[in-house]
């Protein structure tokens, strides 16, 4: 498989040259935030982030025409002031060398590495084209949109008010959606991003999995820290010795897969020795019998011989967090899809923060506050009539919430329940987000039009029929950023340069594109400021101070019932859901239950996956100062079996998992931290595209090697944890 | 006048990297080299272990070698802050200091000259910290007169337990880690 997508790499980077002629006949941008400054002078730019999706409202500051630094905002709740090292790294995506700079049209057959550099016109009138064909034989729902990223807002607009309505985003199936689901069918809602764990006040946190400190969700990190400065204790769960182990009072060097025993075994004592919130039980619960009669044979001596953990040690930690509640907290995580069932694991990460009482709680899980923003007046978008794609009439995945990227790949390689003929990717290098590449591979070769809008000449990019390049966020405006936590708040995009070549905003690109579909009134603005500016004062906000503050605050209302908040859920009962009728229904098990999963091979690890805090996915390997602070990642191997199969810590290794698919190389990391059963890849590496010269065939795809992945029944995630890999040691 | 110094929290470093991005864009400094890294120290075996993250850079040594080996001068105590500093105009890039100094805190700038971390001295002029310490997510870094000893450096290595790095070197180096 790897040859073959080896094979279909364009090389778009060839394209590029040259293309400065590409003219465009388009009314100017907006004119820059700041004024022209003197040789020398330094001006600053509110505007926020979107080196990740935690999206921290920072100051951009000028010399000379370019972006010197980029630092925290600091009325803004998401970073305090402070931002995270992609953050401050963002000025290296204006100057990474490999970004794309004008619109493509591939010519001749998909996969003949022919590219024709376009003007605008040529490229929108291409797609738009395309698009008509394809609304005209199978109707608008057969083109369909994956996607991630505030920047996708406005042509996500455009497609919908032309009639699509197949839209997803990897955020959900391949990262917090098992979560959501878990916490939805147990306390009625969702936790979303940011998520509302009160890790500032809380007096006793566990982390299953979550590597805080490697995943840098700036305002969590923050408060990690305040919490390990103020010596509470902290359990972590993690087959690896992560960062935040390392500032553990308890490691639980979990064996992986088997994290659903440990909480049932935690959950099982709590029960059995009376240590849990039996007022909150009393109070809110439903269905805490049929729980308890569920959850009695999971004995610490039963997840023992599960987990490879002490007995004493799972006592002694379900101690510590019942002593300190309900100031006591089990972090729900974030990319949470590793096994396929990880709905239910999930599921009892949330019961086991019900049994600590700590929902809405000081030092829990606080209630989120938002801010209403007036919103603009825009065109109704058609009446839906028929089902989505990717789980028509949420028969396939019964409790998923969201649109399903991998339903979305399904339903395109099958053509059931309809064709789907077109792709639009919005900033998303599904070839790296989804499991299994092949699959994607096959997908794309059934499409009549695959259309990619990214900064960087993605490996999806790579596959596109037309590649439209977009500014990078510090040169351009988008939606305002609406949030939601212990204040709601909005914060401002605007540019703070121009972008060198010939890309454009996301906000513009759909508004030519409108143009082209013939239904210019779905974008009745000339300007996106003018859109930006009617929501702000409509709300009765002021736009020129809005402009220079770039955050604005919502009122300060209660998050806990320390507070005077009055708790109220939203499940079907009104109640927490110890046993879930809801589940039962479907077919599911009502309290979550444990099921092994398969072992690796003889000879094979477990491959799992993480973070490293410079990088975001497979976005920012080519960023001029990130890239250079890591360039490849390492497969962490533990020392002794390193030494039993003949690895030497800093050589090249290659990995091949249990489908016969081989890595690209990798250097071992020899280290303790590192269960002996288990290798560890930080993702997003292992880049394909030779387009993307610094990143190229720099360390191994973890993406590549997961061609086996099981999908969750409740809402159709797809599992990352599931492959086995060996080592082939080069000559 | 001031001594200048550094206490890192090596309690709160995750060792993320934002202080050496961050001196990166604040200083110029040229891709692929940098004024402060990130050192991770494991000690024990699995499962038994213990680790120290540590965010380095030169330590603006009270016994500094690299200004008493530099033949110009252009290494030199800058009187404001008592901080190590090198003129560039007086580099011949001889890199005797290179060789000197124990924290290998020193490189040769693309444009011949020797360059290194200057605790930001021009923020510290105008009274405000070093770049890595302003933008530190976790907190994790003081900067101030350690003469003073009402200063948070001077209160904070008095309140915890901390260590330098060699201190068999005989610098007497003025970034301490607290445990």
């Amino acid at each position: 498989m790897n040859a073959l997508s080896r094979r279909r790499f364009l090389k778009i980077s060839a394209a590029t040259f040259g293309a400065g002629a590409a003219a465009t006949q388009i009314p100017p941008l907006t004119h820059l935030a700041h004024a022209a400054a003197a040789p020398g002078e330094v001006t600053t730019v509110p505007t926020f982030c979107e080196m990740c999706f935690w999206r921290c409202a920072g100051f951009a500051s000028v010399r000379d025409g370019k972006v010197w630094k980029f630092e925290g905002n600091p009325i803004d709740p998401q970073s305090r002031g402070r931002l995270c090292p992609r953050g401050s790294g963002a000025p290296g995506a204006i100057n990474d060398p490999d970004r794309l700079r004008t619109p493509l049209i591939r010519t001749g057959e998909r996969g003949k590495e022919a590219w024709k550099t376009a003007t605008w016109d040529e490229a929108l009138t291409h797609v738009a084209e395309r698009m008509q064909k394809i609304k005209g034989e199978h109707g608008p729902e057969s083109i369909a949109m994956l996607y991630h990223g505030i920047g996708v807002r406005f042509i996500q607009h455009v497609l919908k008010s032309y009639g699509c309505i197949n839209m997803a985003g990897a955020s959900f199936a391949q990262c917090r959606g098992p979560r959501d689901v878990g916490f939805n069918l147990t306390f009625g809602q969702g936790l979303g991003s940011p998520e509302p764990t009160d890790i500032e006040n809380t007096d006793c946190l566990v982390l299953i999995g979550s590597h805080l400190g490697e995943n840098m969700h700036n305002l969590q990190v923050q408060e990690f820290s305040n919490a390990v400065a103020r010596r509470i204790p902290i359990i972590v769960v993690d087959p690896r010795y992560s960062v935040a182990a390392s500032k553990a009072k308890y490691w639980l060097p979990i064996k992986p897969g088997t994290d659903l025993a440990l909480l049932l075994a935690w959950m099982n004592v709590l029960v059995t020795e009376g240590w849990y919130d039996r007022t909150f039980v009393a109070e809110h619960g439903l269905g805490f019998d049929k729980f308890v009669e569920e959850i009695k044979s999971a004995t610490p001596e039963w997840a023992a011989a599960e987990t490879g953990l002490d007995p004493a040690l799972i006592r002694k930690t379900a101690r510590e967090l019942s002593l300190r509640r309900p100031a006591s907290l089990i972090h729900p995580g974030r990319r949470v899809n590793w096994y396929g069932d990880d709905a239910q694991r999930s599921r009892a990460i949330a019961l086991l923060n019900a049994l600590l009482g700590n929902w809405g709680r000081r030092g829990g899980i606080h209630i989120q506050n938002g801010i209403k923003v007036a919103g603009y007046p825009l065109p109704k978008y058609p009446e839906r009539t028929k089902p989505y794609a990717d789980n028509p009439n949420g028969e396939k995945y019964p409790f998923a919430d969201e649109q399903v990227t991998t339903g979305i790949r399904e339903a395109t390689i099958t053509g059931q329940p309809y064709p789907i003929k077109g792709w639009f990717v919005y900033s998303s290098n599904i070839i790296q987000a989804l499991p299994n590449r092949a699959e994607t591979v096959k997908a794309i070769d059934s499409l009549d039009l695959l259309v990619v809008v990214d900064t960087v000449p993605s490996e999806i990019a790579g596959y596109a029929d037309v590649v439209l390049p977009e500014s990078v966020f510090l040169e351009r405006h988008d939606e305002l950023q609406i949030g939601w936590g212990r204040r709601g708040w909005v914060s401002l995009r605007q540019p703070v340069v121009a972008p060198p070549h010939e890309q454009k905003p996301g906000w513009w690109i759909a508004k030519q594109l409108a143009n082209k579909l013939g239904m210019p009134e779905v974008m009745p603005f000339n300007d996106i400021e003018e859109y930006l500016k009617a929501r702000i004062e409509k709300s009765g906000w002021d736009w020129a101070k809005f402009k220079a503050e770039g955050v604005i605050l919502g009122e300060k209302k209660p998050t806990t019932v320390e507070e005077g908040v009055q708790l109220a859920f939203d499940t079907p009962s009104g109640k927490v859901e110890f046993w879930s009728q809801q589940l039962k229904d479907k077919g599911f098990d009502p309290v979550p239950k444990y099921t092994k999963h398969e072992e690796p091979p003889a000879g094979h690890f477990r491959l799992i996956t993480g973070r490293a805090p410079v990088h975001t996915f497979s976005r920012t390997q080519t960023n001029t100062l990130l890239g250079d602070l890591m360039r490849d990642n390492e497969v962490w191997v533990n020392t002794a079996t390193a030494a039993q199969i003949g690895l030497k810590n800093g050589a090249y290794v290659q990995l091949k998992n249990q489908d016969g698919i081989v890595s690209n190389k990798v250097r071992v990391k020899a280290t303790q931290r590192i269960r002996p059963d288990t290798v560890y890849m930080v993702y997003g590496f292992g880049h394909t595209n030779p387009a993307l010269k610094s990143a190229y065939q720099r360390g191994a795809s973890v993406a590549g090697l997961t061609t086996k992945y099981k999908t969750d029944p409740l809402m159709g995630g797809t599992s990352i944890h599931s492959n086995f890999v060996t080592f082939m040691v080069e000559a | 006048m001031a001594r200048f110094g550094m206490v890192i929290d090596t309690a709160r470093c995750v060792g993320c990297m934002d202080c050496v991005v961050a001196c990166q864009t604040e200083n110029d400094v040229p891709t692929g080299f940098c004024r402060d890294w990130i050192t991770t120290e494991v000690r024990g075996t699995f499962p038994t272990l213990t680790m120290e993250i540590r965010s380095e850079r030169c330590n603006h040594c009270d016994n500094p070698p690299c200004v008493q080996c530099c033949p110009t001068g252009a290494s030199h105590v800058e009187p404001f802050g008592k901080t190590v500093q090198v003129t560039a105009n007086r580099c011949i890039g001889c890199k005797a200091c290179i060789a000197s100094c124990p924290y290998d805190a020193r490189f040769v700038h693309p444009k011949g000259y020797v360059d290194k971390c200057t605790f930001c001295l021009h923020r510290t002029k105008e009274g405000k910290d070093p770049a890595c310490v302003s933008v530190c997510p976790t907190h994790c870094m003081y900067f101030g007169d350690l003469d003073d000893p009402q200063s948070t450096v001077s209160q904070l290595l008095t309140a915890r337990k901390w260590h330098t790095l060699l201190p068999e070197a005989g610098t007497r180096p003025r970034v301490f880690y607290l445990t």
